[in-house]
C-alpha cells in the first residue's frame, strides 16, 4: 500500500482512504485531507521530521508516522 | 436586552484584526471557566446594546480541543443573538468547512470574508451573490486590515439579529435521507432550530453530544447511523467530513473564477522556501533565536528590568524611607510599607520590561507567521519529552529569567505541551540564580566553572526527564492533540495588533500573578522582621528562623539540615533567589556582602562538605521557583490546585535527585553509609518507574474513580 509518507518532494497524490481512529483520524480529515483530495508533498522539515503539504490552497504540516495512515495513489 | 454577536472563524483568519476593528478599545479579556484559553469580549462600536464574544480560533465544531468546546457550547447553550463568521476568501475551502457547521446550529449568521484585497490582487473573482445564496446567509466582503467593508458588516449583522436562520445546505440525498430519518426520531427533544445540527453530530458520532440527549434515543440513533454505515461503506465520522468538502467543493466551483492560470508562487511561498529549508532552516532558526537572547536577554530587555529594581531599590525605597522616618513613622510601619509593600510591588512590576521586551518579540514571531515555523523545525526534537516544538522559546528565555519563560509558553496551542513547558522550564538555572552557584562554586570547589555547567545540564535533563514524566499523567495535563498544524501564509505584522497583544500580556501577568506576589513577598517579609512577640529582630532571631529551626530535619538526608540557616535561606529564596546570598550574608553576620557572597566563603567552607554544598545547590535551583514564577505558573496552568501539583512536583524531583546524589557521593567518597541510603535507592527505584512505566499514574485514575 502507498501511503503519503512514501509521496517525494514536489510531488502530488490523490488520496484514496484514511486509517487510524479516533482523533487523529477526524482531525485529517477535518482538515480537507479526504478521499480525492490532491495533496502536494511541499518539503520535509530540515531534521527530516515532519513534512509539509499544500492542499486545497494552503500549507498544512504532518508528521511521518502520521501521514503513513493515509493510502493515496 | 443586550445583543450577543459570537465571533467565530479558523485561525490566522484574521479575527483578531476583526475583533478589534469591531470593538474598538472597550474590550475585556478573561479567560473561559475552567481553562485557560482566552476569552475577549467587547462593545460593538457605535452599537450601545450590542457586544461581540471572540470565540476561540477553531477548524471545527469537533468535540477535542477545549477551544472547540467552549464554542460549540457557548452556541448551543448560550445562544447568542447572531454570529460572524470569518472566511478567509484565500483559503476558502477549510474555511468553509467550520461555516457548514456553524450554519447547522441555526442562529442567524453574517459571514465576513475576509482579505478580499488578496484575491483581488491575484485575479482571482468570487461571486459572493452566488456564495450567499447557496449558503443561505449574507456575505460581506471585507478587508480587515484596511478597515474597508466592517461598517457594512456591523450593519448586516445587525439587520440579521431576530431573523430565522434557514441552512441552505444539502448534502447528498443518500445522506440527507439519514439526516431526515434522525430528524424524525428525536423531534422535540431539541429546539426545532437546532434539529439538524444535533442530527449531523449524532450521524457523526460525536462523542460529547449524546450528553443531553435519552439514552433512549441514543438507542434509535446507532442504529441510524449503523445503517447508514452500511449503505453508504465508510465509517461514520468519514461520510460526514467527506459529504461536507464535497458540498464545499460544489459551491467554490459555481462561485469561484480562479482564471485559467497555473498555479502561481506567492511571496510567501518563496520566503518559506528558504526559511525551512533543508540546509538553511537550522542555522536561520539558531539566529532568530540568538537575536531573542540577544535582544530581550543580554541587552534593551535586562537594561529595562535593571534600571527599574535599581530605581526601586536605590531611590524610591530610601526615599520613602527617609520621609517616613522625618514624618516619625514607627519603625515597624516604615518596614511594613517599604520593605514588605514598595519591596513587593517591585517584585512585581520590575519583571515588566524584559518581559514586555520579550513578549513584543514573540508577538512578532506569531503575527508574521514564523512561530509556526519553529514547530515544524523543531517538532522532532521535542515531541518525544512531551513537548512542543515551541517550547525551545521558554527554555531559552528561562535562562534569562523564569517568570518571562513561563509566560511565553503561551505560543503552545496544545494544552498538555503548554501545561508541561510552563512547569518545566524553572528547573534552568536563571541569572538570578547564578549568584548561589558561585557561592557554592566559590566556598566549596575553588570557583570551579564546571559546577555552574552540570547545574545547566541537571536544569536540562529535568525539564527533558519531566517532560516524559508528566506527559503520562493524564488527568492533570491531558492527552495532547495530534501534530497536524497549519503553516499559515508570512504576512507583515500589524502594528496595533501588535502592540495590543503585547500590552495585554504584559497586564495579565500583573493582574493574574501580581497580588499572590506581593501578598507572598509580605508574608516571608514579615517573617523574617518579627520575633512571635512581634517585636522588630534580627533575621537570625525572627519568627523564620525558628520556623528553619524546626523544619530543618527534612533537609538532614541531603546533607544541609545541621544548621537552620540553609533552611532559612532557602525558604527566602521564594522572594527572589538572588536572596539566598543575602541572606546568609545577614545570618552570618558579614557587615556588607556582595553578589557572590565571598565574604561568607570561609564560613559555609566549615560548615558544609563540598557534597553537601553541591545537594544544597540542586535543590535550590530546581525546587520551587520564586512566587513571581510561581504567579506565571498559575496563570498558565489556570488554577491553584494545578500550581499546587505542579509547585509540589517540582519541590519533589529536586529533592529526590539531591537526596541520591548526597547518599552515592557519600559513599563514594569513603564518608560511610547513612541509613537514608535505603530512601534514596527507593527515590530512584521510583523515578526508574516513573521514567520508564508505560502508564505509572494509573493508579490517581483508580483513586479517582473508586471515590
Amino acid at each position: 500500500m502507498k501511503t503519503l509518507k512514501d509521496i517525494k518532494p514536489s510531488e502530488t497524490a490523490t488520496v484514496v482512504k484514511i486509517y487510524g481512529e479516533g482523533r487523529l483520524r477526524r482531525r485529517i480529515m477535518e482538515m480537507g485531507i479526504t478521499k480525492g483530495c490532491e495533496i502536494e508533498v511541499v518539503k520535509v522539515a530540515p531534521l527530516g521530521d515532519p513534512i509539509e503539504l499544500t492542499l486545497r490552497g494552503y500549507d498544512l504540516t504532518i508528521r511521518k508516522a502520521d501521514a503513513e495512515q493515509i493510502e493515496v495513489e | 436586552m443586550v445583543i450577543r454577536i459570537a465571533l467565530a472563524g479558523n485561525p490566522n483568519s484574521g479575527k483578531t484584526t476583526i475583533f478589534n476593528k469591531l470593538t474598538g478599545s472597550s474590550q475585556r479579556v478573561g479567560n473561559w471557566p475552567g481553562v485557560t484559553v482566552e476569552r475577549k469580549e467587547g462593545k460593538l462600536r457605535g452599537k450601545d446594546n450590542a457586544k461581540i464574544v471572540d470565540l476561540p480560533g477553531i477548524y471545527s465544531l469537533s468535540p477535542y480541543s477545549p477551544e472547540e468546546i467552549i464554542s460549540r457550547d457557548f452556541l448551543l447553550n448560550d445562544q447568542p443573538d447572531a454570529v460572524i463568521n470569518i472566511v478567509d476568501a484565500t483559503n476558502l475551502e477549510r474555511n468553509l468547512y467550520l461555516t457548514t457547521q456553524i450554519l447547522e446550529i441555526g442562529i442567524p449568521t453574517v459571514i465576513a470574508l475576509n482579505m478580499m484585497d488578496v484575491v483581488k490582487k491575484e485575479n482571482i473573482q468570487i461571486d459572493t451573490e452566488k456564495l450567499s445564496e447557496a449558503l443561505g446567509c449574507k456575505v460581506i466582503e471585507i478587508t480587515a486590515l484596511k478597515g474597508e467593508g466592517v461598517s457594512e458588516l456591523i450593519d448586516a449583522v445587525m439587520s440579521v439579529v431576530g431573523t430565522d436562520a434557514d441552512s441552505k445546505l444539502r448534502y447528498s440525498s443518500k445522506l440527507e435521507g439519514y439526516v431526515s430519518k434522525m430528524e424524525e426520531a428525536m423531534r422535540g427533544s431539541v429546539s426545532a432550530e437546532a434539529e439538524r445540527w444535533y442530527a449531523l453530530k449524532l450521524l457523526e458520532r460525536d462523542e460529547r453530544i449524546g450528553k443531553a440527549l435519552s439514552a433512549d434515543l441514543l438507542a434509535k440513533a446507532e442504529s441510524i447511523v449503523a445503517s447508514m454505515e452500511d449503505d453508504l461503506d465508510n465509517d461514520a465520522d468519514g461520510i460526514i467530513a467527506e459529504e461536507r468538502y464535497a458540498v464545499i467543493g460544489k459551491i467554490v466551483a459555481d462561485s469561484v473564477d480562479k482564471g485559467d492560470r497555473k498555479k502561481i508562487e506567492t511571496t510567501s511561498d518563496r520566503i518559506d522556501r528558504i526559511v525551512t529549508s533543508r540546509w538553511l532552516g537550522l542555522p536561520i532558526f539558531a539566529a532568530v533565536m540568538f537575536g531573542i537572547y540577544f535582544i530581550a536577554i543580554e541587552t534593551i530587555g535586562v537594561w529595562g528590568t535593571d534600571w527599574l529594581n535599581d530605581y526601586i531599590g536605590e531611590t524610591v525605597m530610601p526615599a520613602a524611607a527617609d520621609w517616613l522616618g522625618e514624618a516619625g513613622v514607627a519603625d515597624w510601619l516604615s518596614g511594613l510599607i517599604v520593605d514588605g509593600i514598595i519591596g513587593g510591588v517591585g517584585a512585581v512590576v520590575g519583571f515588566l520590561p524584559q518581559m514586555l521586551v520579550l513578549f513584543l518579540l514573540l508577538v512578532i514571531l506569531e503575527e508574521c507567521g514564523y512561530m509556526a515555523r519553529v514547530a515544524f523545525v523543531m517538532d522532532r526534537v521535542f515531541r518525544r519529552f512531551g513537548l512542543s516544538g515551541k517550547s525551545f522559546i521558554p527554555v531559552l528565555v528561562g535562562m534569562g529569567c523564569g517568570v518571562p519563560g513561563v509566560m511565553s509558553s503561551r505560543s503552545i496551542e496544545g494544552e498538555t505541551e503548554r501545561k508541561i513547558t510552563a512547569m518545566t522550564v524553572t528547573f534552568i538555572p536563571c541569572s538570578a540564580k547564578l549568584p548561589i552557584i558561585a557561592l557554592i562554586a566559590g566556598a566549596l570547589f575553588g570557583q570551579s566553572a564546571l559546577v555552574a555547567v552540570s547545574m545547566y545540564f541537571i536544569g536540562i535533563a529535568c525539564v527533558l526527564m519531566s517532560g516524559i514524566i508528566l506527559k503520562k499523567w493524564k488527568s492533570f495535563v491531558g492527552t495532547p492533540s495530534p501534530f497536524i498544524m497549519e503553516l499559515p501564509a508570512y504576512h507583515m505584522p500589524v502594528v496595533f495588533n501588535v502592540v495590543k497583544s503585547t500590552l495585554d500580556r504584559g497586564w495579565a501577568f500583573v493582574k493574574k500573578a501580581g497580588t499572590f506576589i506581593l501578598l507572598a513577598c509580605a508574608l516571608v517579609w514579615f517573617l523574617s522582621t518579627f520575633d512571635w512577640g512581634f517585636n522588630m529582630v534580627d533575621a537570625g532571631e525572627s519568627m523564620l528562623a525558628d520556623i528553619g529551626n524546626s523544619i530543618k530535619w527534612i533537609f538532614v538526608p541531603l546533607g544541609f539540615g545541621d544548621d537552620w540557616e540553609f533552611t532559612v535561606a532557602t525558604i527566602t529564596g521564594l522572594l527572589a533567589k538572588e536572596n539566598v546570598v543575602g541572606t546568609f550574608g545577614v545570618l552570618f553576620g558579614a557587615e556588607e556582602i556582595s553578589e557572590a557572597g565571598e565574604e561568607i566563603w570561609n564560613v559555609i567552607g566549615r560548615m558544609l562538605t563540598p557534597i553537601a554544598g553541591y545537594a544544597f545547590l540542586m535543590f535550590n535551583m530546581m525546587c520551587a521557583p520564586c512566587f513571581a514564577a510561581i504567579g506565571a505558573i498559575k496563570r498558565e496552568l489556570g488554577s491553584w490546585k494545578d500550581t499546587g501539583k505542579a509547585v509540589l512536583y517540582q519541590c519533589s524531583l529536586s529533592y529526590v535527585l539531591a537526596l541520591i546524589f548526597y547518599q552515592f557521593a557519600h559513599v563514594i567518597k569513603g564518608y560511610g553509609v547513612e541509613p537514608w541510603i535505603v530512601l534514596a535507592i527507593a527515590a530512584g527505584a521510583a523515578l526508574v518507574y516513573l521514567l520508564t512505566a508505560k502508564d505509572p499514574f494509573k493508579i490517581f485514575g483508580r483513586i479517582r474513580s473508586n471515590a
